[in-house]
């Protein structure tokens, strides 16, 4: 067994020693005295940040466009993964449950900044297409966690009320989602938290909120205003991770 | 004959017969009790009444009509005619009590009448009435998760009344209620099928109840009928065969020893 | 069975929280959809439905000439290529930082000793660094490089190790601290230094969780290569960028292909990796 490590570290090293090489990246000439002078200045002119009125509401303008578009996203994404979720979990047959799982697959394998991108250029620069964007990647998020749970969860309820003269329909309605629902509201939550993130940095590719000013205004060369948006982005994500953490422990109190 | 099987079996795909070439007739209004020992085929009897399981062999005939023989739609409107107490009620946890009762016209509700009703409930007083029935008219507004065992089956039982179906069918209805109150949820049931002129037929597990309550009653063993007689004359004997496999007591309600009142003299059930 | 009927029908408890959350969560989504300028009327509307059209049928065939693919297959090597130096300079920047935070490997604690004020005093700075290093995204990490050091892939290995030396230095520490901590300790007692100390005492029994949350970060890099591609940082999702610029579909699609596949391949690699060093 130790020989087998031996091995599998020194190919390793070798291929790290590759890329390296692959990439003409001479680490010695990207850290040496004039790339280290040039990288400090450019930190240097990002302080300090513009923390004027004006420019503090555009920020406050930019989150919530940010918030909205993961809110938004989000809602959309577990609305198309529940209608996607039901043909995914057999319950209209062999040949649509493949079909679905397929489509499932491909939406969530294309990260959310691709879908941005694609969007962009199907719906124009701004928040819908950030929108759009994530909604399409979380359904296939949500849509497949959805399809497991609907597939495990129990069928004795539904199949009682069906042979009581119920539709099928109004069966799995009364009898399957009470079951289902609660699992799908706090994993679209989780989501959301996840989303919110995710929100703020695919303005980059042109999709709105808080990406979006911060690719201006470092094309602009306007480096105290990237780094207000930069203290924006980390504050958003401090306060969301502070409140799910309150949320969950008061829910589970 | 409202319900008919004519030699009927059920055999499971590894062949195991569940049920042995049955044959039995049930009419209108009639009340009936099953008992017999766990394993003997109670439960898959009930449930091939109830049209949830489909015979291998035979015919059966449920409320004048063949089930599986019927369209969807026709099999459908037959099923909203049949009610079944389940033993352990498939009622989801979270679901509210008041819901899970008006789940029962279900089958009889058009479909926007079932959709609004999973917002606003849309007949408690009904509801309610027939949890009183159960003596649980307290618990309406609860979540199914916070009751008893017992308080559960009395909610699949009040779900069923609701129903009003031409057929009840109730598959060990009181296993887990006191035998005080069982014998009055047995009694409620009974009541049911008298008022409205409807066929009662429940599998018990405490042949006391059974033979207290019921014009007649079928003893099942191995998926076959052992009897199929009147209380008065069910023997000692009979009963102690019936479940000698199992046990060496006869299985009660209140778990005391099963007795007669004085030795030679036979049972009389109650009749209305 | 007489039931005098109640005078009031009971009333549903649950109604007025359910209508209450129900209008509260509407009220808090109304406004979002005027600030995310929703419009889907924008995506069917009679004039882009034409370009649409066009546009979406341009996604196939795939595009497969042989120079195009040779420039996706380079892509795809340099993508690996950047993902692999930047887990590398991660795993080299977040080595040192993991020995410093990690209290098992605390001289301080134990009592005063050679590097005893030392540690005291990077201790915290450490542990901010590496969470300011992790906390930014990578995405700006790579916008930002991109402007200091170019276009290319520096930016992408230099944004990649940053971000993931700030992860990989939180996960080091925590695994080193989470083994058993009393071989270290021993050796701390009898005077050794913490690189002894770390080596003799701590590093055996720590390394498969180490490699094997490097390996899945390797996995996460992969990825991340890809997409900081968009904002300059090359491999293939720079290619992509510049496809999309194109409006060439079929580019496009082979290029996505290419990635799904690239994501598979490096999912089952890291796989078979921590099988073997377990």
């Amino acid at each position: 067994m130790r020989l087998v490590h031996w091995l599998v570290m020194s190919v390793l090293v070798a291929v790290a020693w590759a890329s390296f090489g692959y990439l003409s990246l001479d680490l010695g000439r990207l850290f040496d005295r004039e790339a280290l002078a040039q990288m400090a200045k450019y930190a240097i002119s990002f302080f300090p940040p513009d923390l004027s009125a004006d420019y503090l509401v555009r920020i406050w303008q930019g989150t919530l466009e940010t918030i909205a578009i993961s809110a938004i996203g989000t809602v959309m994404a577990a609305v198309l993964g529940v209608v996607l979720a039901l043909p995914a979990a057999g319950r209209f047959g062999a040949v649509p449950r493949v079909a679905a799982r397929l489509v499932l697959n491909f939406l969530r394998s294309i990260p959310e900044l691709v879908w941005a991108a694609l969007m962009v250029m199907a719906a124009g620069l701004g928040p819908f297409a950030g929108t759009l964007g994530l909604a399409w990647h979380t359904a296939g998020v949500i849509g497949r966690l959805f399809a497991e749970t609907l597939e495990n969860a129990s069928p004795e309820p539904a199949q009682a009320l069906r042979l009581s003269g119920s539709r099928p329909s109004i069966a799995f309605l009364y009898g399957t989602m009470p079951n289902v629902v609660p699992q799908l509201i706090a994993y679209s939550l989780y989501r959301w938290e996840i989303n919110i993130r995710m929100a703020a940095i695919l303005g980059v590719v042109g999709a709105g909120g808080l990406g979006q000013m911060l690719y201006f205004s470092l094309s602009l060369f306007q480096q105290p205003q990237a780094m207000t948006v930069i203290l924006a982005m980390l504050a958003l994500v401090v306060i969301v991770d502070g409140a799910s953490a309150w949320l969950r422990q008061r829910l589970a109190g | 004959m409202k319900l008919d099987l004519e030699r009927v079996s059920l055999e499971y795909p590894n062949g195991v017969r569940a049920i042995n070439q049955v044959s039995c007739g049930i009419d209108r209004s009639e009340r009936v009790a099953i008992i017999g020992p766990s394993g003997a085929g109670k439960t898959t009897l009930l449930r091939l009444l109830a049209t949830a399981l489909r015979p291998t062999a035979g015919t059966l005939t449920v409320l004048g009509a063949d089930p599986w023989r019927a369209s969807r739609g026709e099999l459908r409107r037959l099923r909203g005619r049949i009610g079944m107490v389940h033993q352990a009620p498939p009622i989801p946890p979270r679901q509210r009590v008041v819901t899970a009762v008006l789940a029962g016209r279900l089958g009889q509700w058009p479909a926007w009448r079932s959709l609004a009703s999973l917002v606003y409930p849309l007949d408690m007083p009904g509801a309610e009435r027939m949890l009183a029935r159960m003596e649980i008219a307290d618990k309406l507004f609860e979540r199914c998760d916070q009751l008893s065992g017992g308080q559960l089956q009395r909610v699949g039982v009040a779900r069923v009344l609701y129903q009003q179906p031409d057929l009840i069918l109730t598959d060990e209805p009181v296993s887990a209620v006191d035998p005080a109150l069982s014998d009055r949820i047995i009694g409620e049931l009974n009541r049911e099928a008298i008022e409205r002129g409807v066929t009662l037929v429940a599998s018990l597990h405490a042949v006391d109840l059974a033979l207290h309550w019921f014009p007649r009653v079928i003893g099942v063993k191995g998926g076959e009928i052992a009897f199929d007689l009147p209380p008065v004359r069910i023997s000692d004997a009979m009963l102690r065969e019936l479940y000698a496999s199992e046990m060496a007591q006869v299985p009660t309600q209140d778990y005391q020893p099963f007795e007669t009142m004085v030795p030679g003299v036979r049972r009389k059930p109650v009749y209305f | 069975m007489a039931h005098a009927d109640s005078a009031l029908q009971p009333r549903d408890p649950a109604a007025l929280p359910r209508l209450a959350l129900t209008v509260l969560v509407l009220a808090l989504l109304w406004p979002g959809f005027s600030l995310t300028e929703f419009d889907p009327a924008v995506l069917i509307d009679g004039r882009s439905r034409e370009t649409m059209g066009k546009f979406v049928s341009t996604f196939f065939p795939l595009e497969t000439s042989p120079g195009f693919l040779q420039l996706v297959a380079r892509s795809t090597l340099e993508t690996l290529a950047i993902a692999t130096a930047g887990t590398v300079l991660a795993m080299l920047l977040a080595a040192p930082f993991a020995l410093v935070i990690t209290r098992s490997l605390s001289i301080s604690r134990i009592g005063p000793g050679p590097g005893y004020w030392l540690g005291r005093i990077l201790r915290l700075p450490a542990r901010f660094a590496m969470m300011f290093f992790r906390s930014i995204p990578e995405i700006v990490w790579a916008l930002l490089f991109v402007r200091a050091v170019g276009l290319g892939p520096a930016a992408g290995v230099l944004a990649i190790g940053v971000t993931y030396g700030g992860m990989l230095g939180k996960v080091y520490s925590e695994i080193l601290e989470s083994n058993d901590a009393r071989p270290a300790a021993a050796l701390l007692e009898t005077g050794s230094g913490r690189t002894a100390a770390f080596f003799y005492g701590l590093w055996p029994v720590a390394l498969p969780e180490l490699v094997s949350y490097t390996v899945y970060r390797w996995e996460c890099a992969v990825r991340a290569s890809v997409i900081m591609g968009f904002v300059g940082a090359g491999g293939l999702g720079l290619q992509m960028e510049l496809s999309m610029r194109m409006l060439n579909g079929g580019e496009i699609s082979t290029i996505l292909l290419v990635f799904l596949l690239l994501v598979m391949l490096a999912d089952a690699v890291s796989a078979i990796l921590r099988k073997v060093t377990a």
